[in-house]
């Protein structure tokens, strides 16, 4: 018995006293690299504040590794700084500088491959290729990182937080700016993306590509090259996501393309060429939204169906619907239209009459956008009220049937 | 030339239109502002009005005024003055009365409500307008010497610059969709005074919608300074060709 309590309270100890192994430059013990090829399962290597040059470090044991104020990490424009592998690992605090560029492999400032339960935290990295490259990997924490990047050309900056073949991903408070893709999520599913921030990439601030079951709450992607694109995916929860301020001939606040069985809720699109662009998507519930501001709020292609909009405020768009064709398979109800020129004679606070989003010169400067030479031209506002009175060219059944009299409070 | 131009501008004084005409727009302006809860959307209502009501009142007053004094312009053409300085201050005058009406009409309420770049650009087409609209009602009234046929081609100028000329570009762009158009938009805007100050006010409003495919090109060559300074020196183009014709006219004209 007494052999087995021992034998119980050596097993806790190695596992939850594990050594503490300290870097500091000067000393002895002046290489992390070193100190990480010494340390065990289980034991922390504490780096104290230095720049450190060491080309390629490799961490394949269930380590922690922390700094304790300001270490910096330099890859001297050359290396792949830190390559995680394994599970139980913890990396902290460090500031990751000049990683390498290869236009072979995927250079990035912190690589990580077939790792489970690992958590970068308060990490800083700076003018790197890829910054955070996840490949293969399950329970991975990201947190509190900034990342900044100086964005070349498209094939020559890579991607911010680049997940690939993940699954059960937390990504939370992450600053990121001018990289390729801010956040990059290809077959990554049950993952949750909140409370980052995401600026001035050069193409995507948010690059979704077939993955299921994820979850992006509360971000903010502002003026990326072309907004935040969700492709190819099912099942995707977006909620209090602002976008905002993304200009450009082909610049969307959201684009999705292909995409069912989602919902959008609460967001802000403010400031966007588009606001929405959807296409080839079925059976969204897009509700509870403002649409500020924009240039088109919504862009619907003909090849979506089964959508429900409601409870959503447009105000100030420049053209509220946007739409290819004259099939209409998607539902417009309880909207706030700050266009709306009905009446609500029985004081219900639902318009009598419905409001018809698509105008006339909408559809014109959809088949031809040279005609947007002629926005709020009087030709065109005239043509605009004739269509309203009698209805021919518009499709007549995209209508919100029963339009809000006063702005939802959002 | 300036006595001349003062005694024009007395008697347009004393016929109270311009009094009226400014009055109208000081009432128009300020109840837009107030009535709407947004500014930006009050100077989108003042946009329609500059762009319609500003060129047809110029180029009819220009017009009925030319023609109501003939007789002056028949006794001053008695004295020993050029016709030229004649025809110019008679320009100058009218001119001078429309774009102080507009200035004050407009320009107050603007700089009380909404003083900034579009305000500006606003203040700044609206007189550029009332000029050339004023030297293409001169064209007209020299060109035809009966006065109704004067106001005839005087209304069917601003017809076709507010209305018909934008169905004509519709057909234009619409027929030749297939070749790159870009250019070819840029003149055509360029080709009507009330496009050009259109397209110059709305890129200081609704940046957003125009960033599609064409306003790549308008943006780079409207917002900046050549921009300003292309819509000012097309636009003072539109007010001087006109004028030097009528000058050119009124100087072979058989009186």
């Amino acid at each position: 018995m007494r052999i087995c309590i021992t034998i119980f309270f050596i097993f806790l100890f190695t596992i939850g006293y594990g050594r503490t192994i300290i870097v500091a430059p000067g000393s002895s013990n002046s290489s992390v690299k070193k100190a990480i090829e010494d340390a065990a399962d289980g034991d922390t290597v504490l780096i104290k504040p230095g720049t450190y040059k060491e080309g390629s470090i490799t961490i394949s044991k269930s380590i922690s590794v922390i700094a304790a104020g300001n270490v910096v990490l330099d890859g001297e424009q050359k290396f792949e700084i830190l390559t995680l592998t394994g599970y139980n690992i913890l990396v902290r605090g460090i500031h990751f500088i000049n990683s390498g560029y290869s236009a072979l492999n995927d250079f990035a400032a912190i690589k990580i491959v077939d790792a489970s339960n690992l958590t970068i935290e308060n990490c800083k990295i700076t003018d790197a290729y890829f910054a955070i490259h996840i490949s293969n990997s399950i329970h991975i924490t990201i947190r509190n990182n900034t990342i900044n990047g100086t964005p070349k050309s498209e094939q020559m900056t890579g991607n911010g937080i680049h997940l690939w073949k993940c699954s059960k991903a937390l990504i939370e408070n992450n600053k990121v700016f001018g990289q390729r893709d801010g956040i990059y999520f290809e077959f990554v599913t049950f993952s949750l993306i909140r409370n980052n921030i995401s600026e001035t990439n050069i193409r995507y601030g948010l690059h979704f590509m077939f993955s299921n079951d994820d979850s992006y709450y509360n971000n903010m992607f502002r003026n990326n090259g072309a907004g935040v694109a969700v492709m190819y995916s099912k099942r995707v929860w977006m909620d209090g996501n602002h976008f905002e301020e993304n200009w450009g001939a082909s610049a969307y606040g959201l684009l999705l393309k292909d995409i069912t069985d989602s919902h959008i809720q609460h967001n802000t699109f403010k400031k966007n060429t588009v606001g929405i662009h959807l296409e080839g998507t079925s059976r969204m519930d897009i509700q509870r939204n403002i649409f500020k501001s924009n240039g088109w709020a919504l862009k619907i292609q003909a090849s979506c169906e089964d959508n429900n909009f409601h409870e959503n405020n447009f105000l100030g768009n420049s053209f509220d619907v946007g739409t290819n064709g004259t099939m209409v398979l998607n539902r417009f109800d309880h909207n706030y239209w700050d266009k709306y020129e009905g009446y609500d004679l029985n004081k219900d606070g639902l318009g009598d009459v419905p409001y018809h989003p698509v105008s006339l010169y909408s559809l014109i400067v959809e088949q031809n956008p040279f005609m947007l030479m002629l926005y709020r031209s009087f030709t065109t506002q005239m043509l605009d009220k004739a269509e309203k009175a009698i209805p021919g060219l518009t499709p007549e059944n995209l209508a919100d049937n029963k339009p809000v009299m006063k702005s939802f409070k959002l | 030339m300036i006595k001349l131009s003062k005694y024009v501008l007395y008697d347009i004084l004393r016929s109270k239109i311009i009094i009226a005409y400014t009055l109208f727009l000081l009432v128009v302006s300020f109840s837009l502002f107030n009535l709407e809860e947004n500014e930006s959307k009050a100077v989108l209502s003042l946009l329609n009005i500059i762009l319609i009501v500003l060129p047809l009142v110029s180029i009819v007053f220009g017009t009925i005024h030319y023609y109501n004094s003939y007789e002056f312009i028949e006794l001053m053409l008695a004295q020993p003055m050029s016709r030229q300085k004649i025809i110019l201050s008679e320009y100058a005058g009218v001119a001078f009365s429309l774009a102080s009406a507009f200035l004050i009409g407009v320009g107050i309420p603007v700089l009380l409500f909404s003083f900034n770049a579009t305000g500006m650009a606003l203040l700044l087409t609206g007189f550029l307008l009332t000029l050339v609209f004023t030297s293409l009602a001169f064209l007209a009234s020299v060109k035809a010497r009966d006065k109704a046929r004067g106001i005839g081609i005087a209304l069917l100028l601003w017809f076709y610059f507010a209305l018909i000329y934008d169905g004509l570009v519709m057909l234009i762009l619409f027929n030749f969709s297939d070749y790159p158009l870009e250019k070819i938009t840029l003149l055509l805007t360029a080709l009507n005074p009330i496009d050009l100050a259109r397209v110059f006010i709305m890129l200081k409003m609704d940046v957003s919608a125009l960033m599609g495919v064409t306003s790549a090109l308008y943006k780079d060559f409207f917002g900046n300074i050549t921009g300003i300074l292309f819509t000012t020196g097309i636009m003072l183009l539109w007010a001087i060709i006109p004028l030097w014709l009528a000058v050119r006219g009124f100087k072979r004209k058989d009186i």
